[in-house]
């Protein structure tokens, strides 16, 4: 049994320990609410461009000679696997649930015999990676010191992946992120971002216009596809900033309510302690008292 | 009015203008390219320039480097991640963003296009200016 001290010790620790996951809680709401504003307005533009590329898809008469961005390089054998994560913790499964996501799909490729190149994002996810897959990691980014990741970011990352695939590093590029559904659900995602052509594009193909291109198809991919690369990549940090925070929200919002529970019961130990020491001191006395 | 067409010019962060209008300009990649309602379905980009919105009671310009243009059903769409209005501009700076552009101009390693696009910038900001 610990004695009265201790349990007084204990109680002040957890309350203080209560206090800062309150702030961080509150903290993250107040982030989470301009993260998920950013997130929302950032989808429009990546959907569009993803329709205008539909649009320009279905206008190819020529395939074979369409751009390889688009249509891949008809090869299978590389994958490069892009993992964005956070840089900072305590924000419950959020990057665990990216990096479990991520290393499923690892064993499947190495399963399948192809080869893989890792880009890590963030340092969390590139802790939960290295001690793994690290020999597979190529290159790692992380913007712990930008307050807020605007599109520059991405396009620094955009212009990496297409330098690599202008050198044929890979065949195939996938992203790994949390889309944002909302503050208590963050769905990990695997998109493939090279070749853009995917079934969601597939599944749309009606309702088609005869557009008039200027200067031509040809250019305008040329011009378009590294964009939709840096675009995709700017949407999975706005997502994945939105997630962290709701994430962190939801863990901290937990953690608060534990250590209240855990409070609670250490206090009435501590009462029930309290009025032990009290009875017992009472029957030595009385016992005291009657033996006289 | 039946002239008017709805016109949105989106950056990868938020929607930057939304409104109805009865013709806009653009500096598309070849050339000025002026916009009317019924225009033929068009896909196009830009060079920088200045983008010109006109409708009832007058008419909004904004500055641009980049972007992709989409035109369908009487919906004009712009995406670009530069688009600016000339208050915003100002306060950036011009003199020193031609002076910055005119360095990268002035490298032996760029091609033709992006000397292109680079002198059109400065042409642009220094009609601005």
């Amino acid at each position: 049994m610990p004695s009265l001290d201790d349990l007084k010790k204990r109680i002040k620790s957890v309350k203080s320990t209560q206090k800062i996951t309150k702030a961080m809680k509150m903290v993250a709401a107040a982030k989470l609410r301009k993260a998920q504003e950013n997130a929302e307005k950032g989808r429009p533009y990546s959907k569009k461009m993803e329709n205008i590329i539909l649009n320009l898809t279905k206008s190819i008469n020529d395939p074979e000679n369409a751009p390889k961005l688009l249509v891949g390089t008809g090869k299978d054998k590389t994958y490069l696997c892009v993992v964005l994560t956070a840089d900072r913790g305590l924000c419950g499964g959020f990057n665990s649930n990216i990096c479990k996501l991520a290393k499923v799909n690892f064993k499947k490729i190495i399963n399948e015999g192809k080869e893989l190149k890792i880009i890590t994002v963030g340092s969390k996810g590139l802790d939960q990676i290295k001690r793994e897959y690290g020999k597979y990691l190529i290159k790692k980014f992380s913007f712990k010191d930008k307050k807020q990741i605007s599109f520059n970011e991405a396009q620094i990352i955009g212009n990496e992946i297409i330098d690599l695939f202008n050198q044929s590093a890979f065949d195939k590029c996938i992203l790994f992120y949390n889309n944002f559904k909302n503050v208590i659900t963050q769905i990990p995602q695997a998109q493939q971002i090279i070749p853009a052509t995917n079934e969601s594009l597939e599944k749309n193909k009606e309702n088609s216009f005869s557009y008039e291109f200027e200067p031509d198809e040809d250019e305008i991919l040329d011009d378009l596809l590294p964009k939709n690369i840096s675009t995709q990549i700017f949407k999975a940090f706005l997502e994945n900033a939105a997630s962290e925070q709701g994430s962190r929200m939801t863990a901290m919002d937990n953690a608060t309510r534990n250590a209240g529970d855990l409070v609670d019961k250490l206090t009435i130990n501590y009462n029930r302690s309290r009025q032990a020491s009290i009875t017992k001191e009472l029957i030595e006395i009385i016992s005291g008292a009657e033996s006289l | 009015m039946k002239e008017n067409f709805l016109v949105e010019i989106i950056s990868p962060d938020s929607s930057v203008f939304k409104s109805e209008t009865t013709e806009v300009t653009i500096p598309s990649f070849e050339g000025q390219m002026g916009i009317l309602k019924d225009h033929v379905p068009l896909i196009t980009f830009l060079r920088p320039g200045v983008i010109i919105v006109k409708h009832d009671k007058g008419e909004v310009k904004f500055f641009t480097e980049e972007g992709t243009v989409e035109f369908v059903q009487n919906n004009l769409l712009i995406l670009s991640s530069t688009a600016r209005t000339f208050d915003n501009l100002k306060k950036e700076n011009i003199e020193n963003i031609i002076k910055n552009t005119q360095e990268l101009l002035d490298k032996d390693n760029i091609n033709d296009k992006e000397k292109y696009l680079l002198s059109y910038k400065i042409d642009t900001l220094k009609e601005i200016n």
